[in-house]
């Protein structure tokens, strides 16, 4: 497995594992009060920011567990990793459509905001499970 | 789900005619990573033009001894 498969590995599950985590949060806080009125933005930003910390961490951890692999990356990386991305991409674009009617309803920010969430999260999702598919499959 | 290219190669015979290079070795004269050698020999990767003539020229062989593509009347058969 190339160092981008496995930094891609690696994105893959901090990306599902903490979008699950947040949501066991919210749900968790909503079983006294009203979904949308239960606080959510230090959460979500406390998530968003420990995913990205997280990635970072994996991939160092990644290039320390083999340093020689560390700094390869070839054409085949890069036309794996635009497939995934343009794929990716679609599907960010699809998903922002749910935000973008929720505000022009005038929704609560909350739905707006999670919808949003949600969207980058499947994005992030089915960019990395199309890569990996591309990786054990082919392009 | 087949394979996503049509193009077959004769890499791996031509790497064990060449002194038994391995697929680092390979990989390391062409400048990419072993997995994508892998990849091309298994036809789950078709390379570039150019990446074709270096592995080509890495056996000193011209390119339709390493790359083969089969005629339209075999395929649709």
């Amino acid at each position: 497995m190339s160092f981008e498969e496995k930094g891609n590995w690696v994105f893959l599950v901090v990306s599902v594992v903490t979008y699950v985590a947040y949501l066991s949060i919210i749900l968790g806080r909503a079983e006294d009060v009203p979904i949308a009125e239960v606080p959510y933005v230090s959460t979500m930003l406390w998530t968003i920011g420990i995913a990205i910390g997280l990635s970072i961490a994996g991939n160092i951890g990644v290039a320390i567990s083999k340093p020689s692999e560390a700094d390869k990356s070839d054409v085949r990386d890069k036309d794996i990793k635009r497939f995934g991305e343009y794929v990716g991409g679609i599907v960010l674009g699809v998903g922002m459509l749910v935000p973008f009617g929720l505000a022009l309803a005038e929704s609560e920010s909350f739905w707006i905001a999670n919808a949003m969430y949600l969207a980058f999260v499947l994005s992030a999702f089915t960019s990395s499970v199309v890569k990996v598919v591309a990786y054990r499959r082919g392009l | 789900m087949g394979k996503p290219t049509k193009v077959t190669n004769s890499i791996r015979s031509l790497r064990f005619a060449h002194g038994e290079m391995t697929q680092a070795d390979l990989a390391d004269r062409i400048g990419v990573t072993r997995q994508t050698i892998i990849a091309i020999e298994q036809g789950r990767y078709s390379p570039s033009l150019e990446m074709a003539f270096q592995i080509a020229r890495a056996f000193d062989a011209p390119l339709d001894e390493v790359f083969q593509y089969p005629d339209a009347e075999a395929s649709s058969a």
